[in-house]
């Protein structure tokens, strides 16, 4: 792109060259944008067409009608306790697994103890390990004990990919904080303990936070383990629900109530990203990279 | 003042370090131990289910009988015999899967990173633009690339074309290709963009000044410097395209040779009682898996756990060791210093 003003002094052309790549740049940038966006927007569009409409590729529905997002929450989807038990899960994961990876991470990241760096390495490699893996296992000895259609049949299973990375991100963001914060805090009398909960604690609070967005987002997409688990309807998590929604015959697949539940599921999650899209950064930044 | 608060930490030194010892590992022992429950019992739990046959009918009683027969090795070479075909799908499609996903959105999402890097305007609306396919939950992208890809979907309506994507081999198995790369691309293009952000400009103009074209600026510079996050990032996605599960179950549908992946098989065995052969197809693909991740590490100097939080720890463990705990044992020290070269090396 540049190469052709290597060797010319005129103060004209390098102004022509900079419009040039800006142009480019922004093209390229309409271009990711379009790319990312698209199949969501046509999502959302197909979810306000009429049901006769369904199948008319125009650009915006002829008449919006907002039916499939009344068949969504019809009683024979019960798409809405799905939401709830989606929503059950993914609570009590994120919380679980903050709990415990917090104390864990602050350890790994700020303390001094032999076999630190093989802990570490486990939990990286933990944090890679096929789910499916440990699926037989858990399925067998959740239905002998008769916790199939339980939250906790889901919950548990979900702390193998949730635990790890929480502790994996935490980690660097602990690792982050200037060592000093502590010295002082325990000069002035604090012991080990009081140090981590009166001065790290709140300064990490932001990190934590991050991350707790970031195992939200993974345990409310989670499937597999809950299409393994659970097989009442009733206590089935919104992603499997809607992978199986029928329509009124066998033949006919429910298009437009299923993008309906599709931007349902989506848009918390969407809107979370908006406003947060700074922090998720940072924090898919620290667990996927040496900072 | 000071050298009054000073003079008793020094006897407390040695105690104070054994105290910070017991403190990490009694916070560190709930992960250790749910660690343990989901993920390490149940794998030498898989490893002994493997042995296992499928539970059959007791001969006196006529009724199910609840002991399932030691059958050795059975599970793992019935992928020679007839029974083995679905398998050698299933990692056929979990190969080429992960291969060529990850191939593709490597390529789009260093574009994308150089485009990101260069704009100046609207970096916020971009960024969150690009975090939404990655926060789409995939059964949702499933559903909605299933609709994209329907027979009267608007995919065909662009290329006018009446494909039926679903059942034909290659153009279902095109359609995964498709929908798991836009919702991943953006995640690598993101990372990369980090790792972009920071290469210092002097190096870029340095080398203009030396006349580099924008090229070679690209393949000697930032290629280089931005690989180590590149290299990080394209491993957590190859191991992640390796146990894709969702997208072809809802996209195409379970049972269904053109796109089954060897985490479909599995979860199939398993949700028909065939627990022996699932968890020996699962530990095949953990296996795989893994044999895939070290070769990677190995292949491209990776810098993963290992070397990471050594170089960041030690920053940290040097101030202690010198103003708080002189008499730290020398081992910890030196074995992350010993690390240290081959940290710069790989980097």
């Amino acid at each position: 792109m540049s190469a052709a003003t290597a060797s010319t002094p005129v103060s004209v052309r390098p102004r022509r060259k900079i419009d040039w790549a800006g142009g480019l740049s922004t093209f390229g940038i309409v271009l990711i944008v379009i790319y990312c966006l698209a199949p969501f927007y046509w999502m959302l569009v197909s979810s306000l067409r009429p049901d006769t409409e369904i199948f008319e590729n125009t650009w915006w529905p002829r008449h919006v009608s907002f039916e499939n997002y009344q068949a969504v929450f019809s009683a024979k989807n019960n798409f809405g306790q799905g939401l709830i038990n989606s929503l059950i899960v993914s609570v009590v994961v994120t919380v679980v697994a903050l709990a415990i990876a917090t104390f864990a991470s602050y350890a790994l990241a700020r303390l001094d103890f032999r076999g630190k760096s093989v802990l570490l390495l486990v939990v990286l490699a933990t944090s890679m390990f096929p789910l499916v893996a440990i699926i037989v296992p858990l399925l067998k000895n959740f239905s002998a004990w008769g916790w199939i259609n339980t939250y906790q049949a889901m919950i548990i299973p979900d702390l193998s990919f949730s635990l790890p990375l929480a502790v994996w991100n935490l980690t660097s963001f602990f690792r982050q904080m200037p060592q000093e914060l502590e010295q002082s805090a325990m000069v002035d009398g604090c012991t080990p303990g009081q140090a981590f909960r009166k001065v790290i604690l709140p300064i990490a609070a932001p990190g934590i936070f991050t991350t707790a967005i970031i195992i939200f987002i993974g345990a409310w997409n989670e499937f597999l383990v809950a299409v393994t688990m659970i097989n009442n309807p009733v206590m089935q998590p919104a992603t499997v629900l809607l992978s199986k929604f029928t329509g009124a015959s066998q033949f006919n697949t429910p298009f437009g109530s299923q993008m309906a539940a599709g931007v349902i599921m989506t848009l918390p999650l969407v809107i979370m990203v908006l406003i947060f899209q700074r922090r998720i950064v940072a924090g898919l930044a620290a667990g996927g990279l040496k900072q | 003042m000071s050298a009054n608060t000073y003079v008793p930490d020094v006897n407390r030194r040695s105690k104070s370090s054994r105290a910070q010892a017991r403190l990490a590992w009694l916070l560190i022992t709930p992960t250790i131990l749910v660690l343990t429950i989901v993920i390490i019992l149940p794998v030498f739990q898989s490893l002994r289910q493997s042995l296992y046959g499928k539970a059959g009918l007791d001969p006196e009683t006529g009724f199910v009988s609840d002991v399932e027969p030691f059958v050795g090795l059975d599970n793992y070479t019935a992928i020679f015999t007839d029974a083995g075909s679905r398998f050698w799908t299933a990692a056929w499609n979990t190969t080429l899967f992960g291969v060529v996903t990850v191939v593709l959105e490597t390529i789009l999402g260093v574009a994308m990173a150089l485009i990101m890097h260069r704009a100046m305007r609207g970096r916020g609306f971009v960024r969150a633009a690009i975090l939404v396919p990655w926060a789409i939950p995939t059964a949702v992208s499933a559903i909605l690339w299933g609709w994209i890809f329907n027979q009267n979907g608007v995919a065909n309506a662009i290329l006018g074309q009446h494909i039926m994507w679903a059942s034909g081999n290659a153009t279902a198995k095109l359609a995964i290709i498709i929908a798991d790369v836009w919702k991943t691309a953006p995640y690598i293009g993101l990372l990369t963009l980090a790792g972009l952000q920071v290469i210092p400009d002097e190096v870029y103009e340095a080398a203009k000044i030396d006349g580099a074209n924008a090229w070679k600026r690209f393949t000697r510079i930032t290629l280089p410097l931005v690989k180590p996050a590149l290299v990080v990032a394209v491993l957590f996605r190859a191991l992640d395209a390796l146990r894709m599960f969702d997208l072809p179950y809802i996209l195409i549908g379970p049972r269904k040779g053109s796109v089954e992946t060897i985490s479909m098989l599995v979860q199939d065995e398993a949700s028909n009682l065939r627990y022996g052969s699932a968890a020996a197809y699962a530990l095949i693909l953990f296996l795989y898996v893994f044999i895939f991740a070290f070769a990677f590490t190995r292949i491209t100097h990776a810098d993963l756990g290992a070397t990471a939080p050594r170089s960041g720890g030690r920053r940290g463990r040097r101030l202690p060791a010198t103003v708080f705990l002189p008499r730290r044992s020398p081992s910890a020290v030196g074995a992350s210093g010993a690390a240290e070269p081959t940290e710069r090396s790989a980097s």
